[in-house]
């Protein structure tokens, strides 16, 4: 059975040899022509005048399109309708499109897109929380707010009260392929789009709606992304629709993409956020109660700003049981990009709001911080006492207590501690930190909707079989574990199983591959699809044979019937030639789920993946810069359903996360304008930055619930782990004094500097 | 301008296309060799990775900023052309498909060029030959794993590639060069194109006339005067890193991590000194080793200490005509220390950079040359500093009565790199460093195992 072995990625052949093919790799049509957007120079304020005759007349520009010449709204959100392609004279964010260039070159459309000439009246645009709380800028009506117990009450009485905050900043996702899409028009209106893209059911709704077609005249295929990390959840609908728009307008495919610069400039990024917390502790460092608050600015739209703030909310709690709680979110409306969806969506600003309470008390009760950890985790089992988080769903199946052992004990850490410290006090300018860190991150979109998935698998005569899903294939290795689910249920080796770009025309209504969800879904959908075929064959061959379908197996590329048997290519031949249907459709949904998100109450995820990290710094009391040395992973990927896979996740989810707490720093000016847009000013991990020793170890385990061969969802939560790096640099730091660091994120060298300046006194 | 050079084995002659065409937009809009990758446009990602190779071996080079001129007389090799004619895969191809070291795949074709380079030059040090490839999927670590497993393959024979042999088509000279941008001042000299082509593929400047710098043998030269190391303009830092080494190790080391393998391979020290930047990272070293710098008019050459070139932000004391021909570096006992503080270790742009060349006889500090790079307009010595160290005993509490000097040298700018105050603290403490370092004690993280 092919699921569970570590198989290379489907594609890992095409991409070593450059022969792996991306959006703006696909041979164009003749006369294929290439649009640019000219973006708003500031932040807030309206257009007085647009002056683009010199767009209009730049070599090789064949027309110039503003809100005013569409025919009808073409709007590009995911959720609230409040992003119009093109700015109606209203200026949002510095970066916004307001017009759209269409030219002969890609090269031309960008040249040209410079030469606008426009006349704005400015207003003080909204850009910091400050800014944004002071004008009451915010989506929805204002605060939500979720309350577990008496919080009030806990922190009353509390014997310690732990108090503070936290700034973290947002992320560029920094895919490596920008953002890109190709409309090619067909027959009688009809469109197909190729659109880098984690969700194409929406960019054919989008494109649906912006043409005036209804969404069976659009087609979306999409083989592979060049990364996605969220970025590509909704992010790509503008540059879909436009080349759709105007393919529909001149008949002719369009293409565009963006440059690095203007995708960084335009897109949205992870949302930053600033939680303050008022813990209550007990002697024993038992957390009694604790009152957070979370203000994040969502930029200009709304795009997936609520469910974002939410999930931050719904990991408020991470690992640990909180006996009261009350958490208030603040969802702030400013004049920055709208922030997007990026791995963890929300997860990681909320568990880290409780990470840096947990250091922090265990600081000022003197604590050893695993030991405080502990104190307060929920309990292990599959039978716990009732413990529920803050929004009410019962926590099963907890696993961090059994792992925290096995990774301390794997990781060495008492022993390191003690030998650290040795160090640290040989050291004066430099020093040595250590932390370990847990994760329990829920799985399940929380708009429980979007919990289901759909699936095609065709077997021909044969046997060969090919198999669609609504999943798409952004690196992480969706479509070759699917491909192993498949290769599974009819006993054939791996390499017998097609697998096809993802296509609204094959799959209808999917959702977005995200919340980490992909073979989750997709894989009990393809499961079922597989299913159901080999059991109208079994049927069939039982028929044939005299026995009963149960008798059949299909194993090792052969079927056997009760004591014949043949290959599972005959096999497929004898069904096609009895006329059995070998084409199915598959479906799944996750049951169990039921989430009221006003309330703040119910179950949003069918289960939790869990895992822990101890990270080693050391870091420079001079300059502030630092080293990662050593870093232990373990986490629980359930039964996985292809280990080497998992942990190539684990790996770069913990790299990606780090990167996001340590050296990837957005920085505005107070114009609203982005100046780190490009890598050269905006730095994600290079290679040296990985620790010098890097274990990641799966947990030994399978997934209480019932999901695809036990397995468990491993996109987001191996993330979390760069929290270790963090509160690593802040145990380092605090080696330099007395006061406790309060550091923030990202801990560039000058945060880690002001932060030892600060503990020094 | 013809253009002869081998693509992948085959050879190719190019004319009438613009000379700023970049092998990027070529390769995947011509050729349709799609392979090679945009990730940037800007040479730091490295998903545009191709093998160049010529006369003095193969090198790794970003695709997006290079020039089709510049290829002239070369032979490039994508990843099209990095597994054998029959489709046997490098063996960086197949440990990368064995150790799983794609996800996405975007980067691959990069990372895969730049480990079959490293691997042709026997180069092992994966973390820095690696250092200009960004992958945002993998974490790096099965990448390493991969390079690791195949370095001791041999190297392929189809590599192999027989140079052509092709006839000038820019200055070979300097009196040639001289007298080419005399008779036209305004053009754009482009040596590597690390910053130039950011001039074209982000501002999207026309370069009138161009004149190339590759093919002039008269700035490629490194020489030992007797009295110093005079190193031609044209000089990639790949070559300045390695001459440098035995003389100036930490200046090494920042010339390692001011740029990737790819960046090294193409800049100048020339292009460095010459565009003025006030946190191009050549010159403090240069300034606080008292360098020389040379430049030629085809009126005549002249020398100046380096600092006197840079005048003001943006502005140089270099006349119409004149060009930065190159630099000497005096012999001296190696008391160098260069430190580069950047948010990322590895290919940035410093936020700040220091160095420090302190003559201590008998304890007391008889000379200071330092100079900073990312604290001012231009690249600037710390003279007041340095008149506050000098004659003093070399002890901490000398260092602390400099502190007030700091200021009198420099008011540094806040942007995204760090805030005034970082960068004036930094430099500070730097000083505290270069102490701890002459009395043989470490402070680099860098050094610290775990």
């Amino acid at each position: 059975m092919s699921v569970a072995k570590p198989l290379p990625h489907d594609a890992a052949k095409l991409h070593v040899t450059g022969s792996a093919h991306y959006v703006d790799d696909l041979p164009t049509p003749r006369g294929t022509l290439h649009l640019a957007f000219g973006l708003s120079d500031i932040a807030s304020g309206t257009i007085t005048n647009m002056d683009l005759s010199q767009v209009r007349s730049a070599k090789g520009v064949v027309d110039v399109i503003t809100a005013i010449d569409l025919d009808r709204p073409a709007d590009c959100s995911p959720s609230n309708h409040d992003e119009p392609l093109l700015s109606d004279g209203t200026i949002h964010y510095l970066g916004q499109p307001l017009f759209l260039v269409v030219a002969d070159s890609h090269h031309a459309a960008r040249r040209a897109a410079r030469l606008a000439k426009i006349d704005y009246t400015k207003t003080t645009p909204i850009l910091t929380i400050e800014d944004a709380l002071a004008a009451n800028s915010h989506f929805e009506e204002g605060p939500r707010i979720w309350e577990k117990g008496n919080t009030a009450q806990a922190l009353e009485t509390a014997p310690h009260i732990v108090e503070g905050e936290i700034e973290m900043g947002g992320q560029e996702h920094f895919y490596l392929e920008g953002q890109a899409a190709l409309a090619l028009p067909q027959d009688d209106g009809d469109m197909v789009v190729h659109s880098s893209t984690q969700h194409p059911s929406e960019i054919q709704h989008k494109v649906a709606d912006a043409l005036g077609l209804p969404m069976h005249a659009v087609r979306v295929e999409i083989r592979r992304m060049g990364g996605g990390f969220g970025g590509k959840e909704s992010q790509g609908n503008a540059l879909a629709i436009a080349c759709a728009l105007v393919a529909q307008k001149t008949g002719r495919a369009c293409k565009m993409r963006y440059d690095r610069d203007d995708d960084m400039v335009i897109t949205g990024k992870r949302h930053d956020f600033r939680i303050t917390y008022r813990a209550g502790f007990d002697d024993t460092g038992r957390l009694l109660g604790v009152d957070f608050k979370h203000y994040t600015r969502c930029g200009w739209a709304m795009d997936l700003s609520l469910p974002v703030a939410d999930r931050a909310m719904l990991h408020a709690d991470n690992a640990y049981d909180l006996p009261n709680a009350r958490i208030e979110s603040h969802r702030l409306r400013t004049n920055t990009q709208s922030a997007t969806a990026f791995r963890g969506f929300g997860g990681p600003q909320g568990m880290l709001g409780i990470e840096r309470g947990m250091d922090h008390a265990a600081h000022q009760l003197g604590m050893d911080p695993t030991k405080l950890r502990r104190r307060n985790y929920y309990a292990d089992g599959d039978t716990p006492p009732a413990q529920t988080t803050p929004y009410g769903q019962q926590v099963d199946h907890f696993l961090l207590n059994a792992m925290t052992d096995q990774l301390a004990q794997s990781a060495d850490l008492m022993a390191r501690k003690a030998k650290i410290a040795e160090w640290n006090a040989q050291n004066a300018h430099l020093k040595k930190g250590i932390a370990l860190t847990p994760v329990k991150f829920g799985i399940s979109f929380t708009l429980t909707h979007l919990n289901q998935a759909g699936a095609l698998v065709h077997v021909y005569q044969d046997g060969s079989i090919r198999m669609n899903h609504g999943g798409t294939e952004m690196g992480q290795g969706l479509f070759q574990k699917v491909a192993q689910v498949a290769a599974s249920r009819f006993g054939v080796p791996v390499d017998m199983v097609r697998i096809t770009a993802t296509d609204t025309g094959k799959v209808p209504n999917t959702s977005a591959t995200a919340a980490s969800s992909g073979s989750d879904l997709n894989g009990m959908a393809v499961n079922a699809a597989c299913d159901t075929i080999r059991d109208r064959m079994a049927a069939h061959l039982a028929d044939l044979h005299q026995t009963d379908a149960t008798e059949i197996s299909f194993v090792g590329g052969r079927v056997s019937v009760g004591s014949a048997e043949m290959s599972f290519s005959d096999a497929a031949k004898l069904c096609y030639e009895g006329r059995v249907s070998l084409s199915a459709t598959g479906f799944y949904k996750t049951p169990k789920l039921a989430w009221d998100r006003i309330a703040g109450q119910g179950r949003p995820f069918l289960y939790f993946a869990h895992g822990a990290a101890v990270s080693e710094v050391v870091v420079d009391g001079l300059t502030g810069e630092y080293r990662i040395l050593r870093t232990d992973i373990l986490h629980d990927c359930g039964h996985s359903l292809n280990p080497a896979l998992d942990i190539g996740q684990i790996e770069g989810g913990f790299v990606q996360g780090t990167g996001w707490l340590t050296t990837e720093e957005l920085v505005w000016d107070d114009t609203g304008r982005l100046r780190t847009h490009a890598p050269s000013t905006y730095k994600i991990p290079a290679c040296s930055d990985r620790p010098d020793i890097f274990n990641v170890t799966l947990w030994d385990g399978e997934n209480a619930e019932d999901t695809i061969y036990k397995s468990k969802a491993v996109g987001e939560p191996p993330f979390m782990h760069g929290m270790s790096v963090f509160f690593a640099l802040s145990d380092a730091i605090a080696q330099f004094g007395q006061e406790y660091p309060a550091l923030d994120a990202p801990a560039t060298p000058e945060r880690v500097l002001k932060a030892i300046q600060k503990v020094r006194g | 301008m013809t253009i002869d050079f081998l693509l992948n084995g085959e050879s190719v002659s190019l004319s009438d296309l613009p000379p700023t065409t970049t092998l990027l937009d070529w390769l995947r809009e011509d050729q349709g060799l799609t392979g090679t990758k945009e990730g940037c446009n800007e040479g730091d990602c490295g998903a545009c990775t191709v093998m160049v190779t010529d006369q003095s071996g193969s090198k790794a080079l970003n695709a997006c900023i290079l020039f089709l001129p510049q290829l002239h007389g070369k032979a490039v090799r994508t990843v099209e052309g990095i597994a054998a004619p029959d489709g046997t895969l490098h063996p960086m191809q197949q440990a990368m498909v064995d150790h799983h070291g794609s996800q996405c795949g975007f980067c691959t074709p990069g990372f895969v060029v730049s480990m079959a380079t490293a691997h042709r030059n026997g180069d092992t040090d994966f973390d820095d030959a690696l250092a200009g490839n960004l992958c945002r999927c993998t974490g790096y670590a099965p990448i390493i794993r991969a390079a690791e497993a195949a370095k001791d393959a041999p190297v392929p024979d189809w590599l192999n590639d027989d140079l052509p042999v092709t006839t000038a088509n820019s200055p070979e000279t300097l009196d040639e060069l001289a007298r080419a941008y005399a008779a036209n001042p305004d053009a754009t000299l482009i040596a590597g194109a690390t910053d130039v082509g950011l001039w074209v593929t982000k501002q999207m400047r026309d370069l009138p006339a161009p004149i190339f710098l590759n093919r002039c043998r008269d700035l490629q030269q490194i020489e030992d005067t007797g009295e110093g190391l005079r190193i031609g303009a044209g000089v990639t830092m790949d070559r300045v890193l390695k001459a440098v080494q035995p003389l100036y190790p930490t200046y090494a080391e920042m010339i390692r991590r001011y740029g990737s393998a790819q960046v090294r391979n193409a800049a100048t020290i020339g292009g460095n000194i010459a565009n003025g930047s006030p946190i191009g990272d050549n010159p403090p070293a240069l300034i606080a080793l008292g360098a020389t710098l040379h430049l030629h008019h085809v009126d005549g050459a002249r020398d100046l200490p380096i600092e006197e070139f840079f005048l003001d932000y943006g502005k140089q004391d270099r006349r119409a005509g004149e060009l930065v021909a190159g630099v000497t570096i005096p012999h001296q006992p190696d008391r160098l220390k260069v430190y580069k503080i950047s948010k990322r270790f590895d290919q940035d742009i410093s936020a700040l950079c220091g160095a420090f060349n302190i003559t201590v006889e008998d304890g007391t500090v008889t000379n200071a040359r330092i100079a900073f790079g990312g604290m001012a307009g231009t690249p600037k010595r710390a003279t007041h500093v340095e008149a506050a160290l000098t004659g003093q005993p070399w002890t901490l509490d000398s260092i602390a009565m400099a502190d007030a000097a700091w200021a009198a040298d420099f008011t540094p700018m806040s942007d995204m790199r760090a805030s005034s105050d970082y960068r004036l603290t930094t430099a500070k403490n730097l000083l505290h460093r270069v102490y701890l370092e002459y009395t043989g004690q470490s402070s680099s993280v860098l050094e610290v195992q775990p």
